[in-house]
């Protein structure tokens, strides 16, 4: 149980600091991915704690909307490469003050 | 069907404010087809109403229920009754007069359909206010009075007078609506309504200073739109608009609303013997500075102004008197509504034929030269000076012989004012009309069109015959049941009895006095073609206004400018410098924060990051505590 | 929990494999090994259903769309150069996630030791009836609304990728006229450029074809491959050119060599430095 949560929890801390110091769009998204399955493991472990199913399909629902927001969120990648020519996070930075 | 008396108007000035260029051909048929619709309709509802029961003779109309919060409810309700049928008979039928005579007045004015929407507002305004049944839809008209007042008193804007004239007369007008709105807010406070029917009812089991209280408050509300003494400095300056206005104003709308009020909420004065006396003393007060000011002005417009003010200050003092004065305020309402708008109506034909000079000095022997006029106005005069037989004698009569009843030196006081009312009248007359021509030779003096004289004639008429409305007291059965009627005592002077045929003569002899000094003075003698310098210190009081504007000058002015100097002063000095100090904190706080916006999302996520962290931290200390 | 130990050091270090990955592609090998591993340890804890799942939609349909876009824009994104643009974004990111890290351990450690009901029967029968049950009872307005919610997204989608073609398309006639003009215009070679790969042993698209002086011509390989430096320079036999046997050359790849190697005529050292001058850079410093 704490060992399946520890492991979450580092993958979640390694998706995070990915996020933050990853410069291209994609392996950025791929870090968010990654916090997100984090979460379904720790989901998936309390589960199994508290032996019901509940937990389970909170985690199925999270992979639906992961998939939902792929879709988007690689269709705006797309989008911004062609607009752009680049897909670095640090390229768009139009709210600079 | 009552409320279709406003429709007419409202919809009609509604319709030409936005209608454009092109009704301005027909506008002013709209508007005074749109009054005389509204007359015809009031003649009707009046017949009606005759044919009922003498105690049955309340219409009410309820349209819709305007405000509702818990137990308060106000309906929109036109009341129709005696009093308020009488009203509706003088608003709309003088002011149908009025723009009949306006179509005539205004005609090369560019913006008469402007004017005429305006007229048609005045009327809506002041047919809400006395067929209001509930003392919020009368501040209703009350305010719409107000205003339509203001748009017309400064209707020529661009002439610096009449704009500033306008906003003076709005303003001491707010003057008196402060106590009238704090008179509503007390009943709703006291009795929990402000239905006038109700508010009337529940005045019996009412502590007496309250009853004292809204009393006075009203009383200020009254003396605001009537002119009455301390704020009668509005109505002087409010010559400033075209004249059919100050005939409006003057005879049917306005300044009556002031009468209207006290004797629409006789339950409340009827309940306080404080209050009645303040009404008598701002009557009398009024009465006598009316009729002083109107001695010394040579302006015509003026002059007639101020014999306004000196008559609504007989109404006031009438309707002071309680239910022995009541019917013949109205009584003495309706007569100079009648006469007062023949006069102005008059006057403003004479400036016609002058081209627009009002000052009397410069007249002359205008008798000839406008016959028509003559005769008209020399009617109203007549009625207004009280000539035995005319309107004015019955209805100011009344007036003196129940003052004359109550305390004689009140009543002594009214008499004076008959006099005084004589001699500036016959001034008026003498210099107008009679005597040698002072006007220039390019003048061409000429009678007025027909559009004009034929609303004159009518009028002239009614101040001769408006004496018929006291024949067998109809006047006083008719509004017996609003405002309910008790005979007077006995007039007793030097431990006398005297028979009213008496108080009759007396008065008579008063006034005969009166017209015989100023014929004297300015029939007889030579009128100066320019107003003298060099006048005793009363003439002098008098034409000031009896230095009225000097005292609303000092006392609110004054210390009011000072005041709000002393405020700018403080608020560019003090407050301005820590506001901008402030702003420059802040702006400066900003600039250098303004550093951490770089744009970098990675570094907002990492601001996110953080305060996750610091959000899990204090979770976990909060657990581990 | 066997499982766990195989597995999870695996995953940890796929993971990690995400933070220092120079290239999309590897990121996402890295992300498909982490999400098979967590597929893994879901067989292991009771959650069958879940393992398909995540096998299938993460694994196989996820994972691919993430390739697909690496092979559409990641050709020209290529490694990060090495500083940070924000200043001390690194360090702090890394303090931060250490802490936050250490901190959520040991919090669910703490929370775990004060005190969490004992495992209860596990619930690996009838998992995926379970499931459904749960799905198509108490929360099947949920499972209306991802309905909903993938509807959108692929509209959202469709939407954010879909371009308008604003000029017509030109026609063959326009087109051959057009490349005629250019040609008038500033001399630009009208016909087919040519095939790459002359040699027996490199036949193929990355090695560019030779002149008849023996020169390699660069345009002949296709465009992205240069970019990438991924094109292979075969060995100059040209006169006046001596050394140079490029391909030889271990390390880090032959392409690397092709231009890192000085003497193989005036032309590819022009390219070593414009075609793709950054990125060869970061590559030789790391």
């Amino acid at each position: 149980m704490s060992d399946l949560l520890s492991l979450s929890m580092i993958l979640f801390t390694i998706g995070a600091v990915g996020v933050l110091v990853r410069r291209n769009a994609l392996i950025v998204f791929m870090c968010v991915e990654l916090m997100l399955n984090a979460t379904n493991l720790a989901f998936v472990a309390f589960a199994r704690e508290h032996g019901n199913l509940d937990g389970q399909l909170a985690a199925f629902f999270v992979m639906v909307v992961a998939a939902a927001e792929v879709v988007v969120g690689l269709a705006i990648i797309i989008a911004i490469h062609r607009s752009r020519g680049s897909i670095s996070v640090d390229e768009v930075r139009q709210v600079r003050g | 069907m009552v409320w279709l008396l406003v429709a007419f108007p409202a919809l009609g000035a509604a319709l030409l404010l936005t209608w454009g260029k092109e009704s301005d051909r027909f506008g002013h048929l709209i508007a005074t087809a749109a009054s005389a619709a509204s007359f015809v309709w009031g003649v009707v509802l009046f017949v009606r109403l005759l044919g009922r029961d003498h105690d049955d003779r309340t219409v009410t109309d309820t349209l819709f229920t305007w405000i509702s919060t818990g137990d308060f409810h106000v309906e929109m309700s036109f009341v129709y009754d005696p009093l308020a049928a009488l009203f509706v008979l003088l608003i709309t039928g003088v002011g149908t007069l009025i723009h009949v005579y306006s179509i005539g007045y205004m005609e090369h004015d560019e913006r008469r359909r402007r004017f005429f929407a305006f007229l048609n507002l005045f009327v809506a305004a002041m047919l809400v206010l006395v067929l209001a049944g509930d003392y919020l839809v009368l501040f209703l008209g009350w305010e719409g009075v107000g205003l339509a007042s203001y748009l017309l008193i400064g209707f020529w804007q661009h002439k610096p007078t009449a704009a500033a004239a306008a906003k003076k007369a709005f303003v001491v007008n707010r003057v008196g609506d402060i106590g009238m709105a704090l008179a509503i807010m007390l009943m709703f406070k006291e009795f929990g309504t402000t239905e006038i029917a109700a508010v009337g009812d529940s005045v019996a089991g009412t502590a007496a200073s309250t009853i004292t209280a809204l009393g006075l408050l009203l009383l200020l509300g009254a003396c605001g739109k009537s002119a009455q003494v301390p704020l009668q400095s509005w109505l002087l300056d409010a010559m400033e608009g075209p004249t059919p206005v100050s005939a409006l104003i003057h005879a049917a709308t306005m300044v009556t609303a002031g009468v209207y009020l006290v004797v629409r909420s006789n339950a409340i004065f009827d309940a306080s013997e404080t209050a009645r006396t303040a009404v008598v003393v701002v009557g009398l007060v009024t009465l006598i500075a009316g009729a002083i000011i109107g001695c010394a002005k040579d302006d015509i417009k003026k002059a007639l102004a101020g014999s306004t003010m000196s008559q609504i200050g007989y109404m006031m003092l009438a309707a002071g008197l309680g239910p022995a004065g009541y019917a013949f305020a109205i009584f003495h309402l309706v007569t100079h509504g009648f006469f007062k708008a023949n006069m102005f109506l008059g006057a403003g034909s004479v400036m016609h034929a002058m081209d627009d000079d009002v000052n009397m000095r410069h007249y002359g022997a205008l008798r000839t030269a406008l016959p028509v006029t003559f005769a008209t106005f020399g009617l109203g005069y007549l009625a207004i000076i009280g000539f035995p037989g005319f309107s004015g004698f019955f209805s100011k009569d009344k007036i003196i012989e129940a003052a004359l009843a109550h305390n004689v030196w009140i009543g002594l006081a009214t008499v004076l004012g008959a006099g005084i009312t004589a001699f500036y009248m016959t001034r008026l007359m003498a210099m107008t009309f009679a005597g040698q021509k002072r006007w220039k030779d390019e003048v061409h003096p000429h009678e007025s069109p027909r559009v004009m004289t034929v609303p004159l004639m009518v009028l002239a008429a009614a101040s001769v015959l408006g004496g018929i409305l006291l024949l067998g007291d109809w006047i006083t059965d008719w509004l017996e049941p609003v405002v309910g009627h008790t005979e007077h005592e006995h007039v007793v002077i030097l431990g006398a009895e005297w028979p009213p045929i008496a108080v009759s003569a007396l008065v008579t002899v008063v006034v005969a006095v009166g017209v015989a000094l100023a014929w004297f003075t300015y029939g007889r003698r030579e009128v100066a073609g320019e107003t003298p310098e060099k006048v005793s210190f009363l003439t002098r009081f008098a034409r000031n206004d009896l230095y009225g504007d000097t005292v609303n000058e000092w006392v609110a002015v004054r210390p009011t400018m000072t005041l709000a100097r002393g405020i700018a002063r403080f608020d560019q000095h003090g407050f301005h410098r820590a506001i901008t100090g402030a702003v420059g904190l802040i702006g400066e706080g900003a600039s250098s924060m303004r550093a951490w916006q770089n744009g970098f999302v990675r570094s907002y996520a990492l601001g996110v990051f953080v305060g996750a962290l610091a959000l899990t931290l204090a979770l976990l200390v909060v657990i581990w505590r | 929990m066997t499982a766990f130990g195989v597995v999870a050091p695996i995953i940890v270090i796929a993971a990690l494999g995400l933070l220092f990955a120079r290239k999309a592609v590897h990121a996402a090998l890295a992300l498909a090994v982490v999400m098979i591993g967590l597929a893994v340890l879901y067989a292991a804890n009771g959650a069958p259903f879940l393992f398909a799942v995540q096998i299938i939609v993460y694994t196989g349909a996820i994972m691919m769309l993430f390739l697909f876009v690496v092979m559409l824009v990641g050709v020209e994104s290529g490694p990060e150069a090495v500083s940070d643009p924000i200043p001390g974004q690194r360090v702090a990111a890394s303090f931060v996630g250490l802490a936050f890290g250490v901190m959520l351990v040991i919090g669910v450690g703490q929370v775990l030791a004060n005190g969490f009901s004992a495992p209860v029967a596990a619930v690996e029968d009838e998992n995926v009836e379970g499931l459904a049950a749960l799905m198509f009872g108490p929360y099947v307005l949920a499972f209306q609304f991802t309905a909903a919610l993938l509807v959108t997204a692929v509209l959202g989608a469709m939407v954010l990728a879909h371009q308008d073609r604003l000029t017509p398309k030109a026609s063959q006639a326009e087109l051959a006229a057009q490349r005629v003009r250019d040609f008038g215009a500033d001399g630009k070679h009208p016909g087919n450029a040519p095939t790459p790969g002359v040699y027996a042993r490199h036949n193929a698209v990355d090695v560019p074809a030779l002149l008849p002086d023996g020169t390699p011509l660069e345009s002949s390989v296709p465009g992205s491959l240069v970019k990438r430096g991924q094109v292979i320079r075969p060995p100059v036999t040209g006169p006046g050119l001596g050394e140079g046997n490029g391909e030889a050359g271990g390390g880090s790849g032959p392409r690397a060599d092709g231009e890192a190697g000085g003497g193989s005529g005036p032309r590819a050292d022009g390219e070593a430095g414009g075609g793709s001058g950054p990125r060869a850079e970061g590559e030789q410093s790391e």
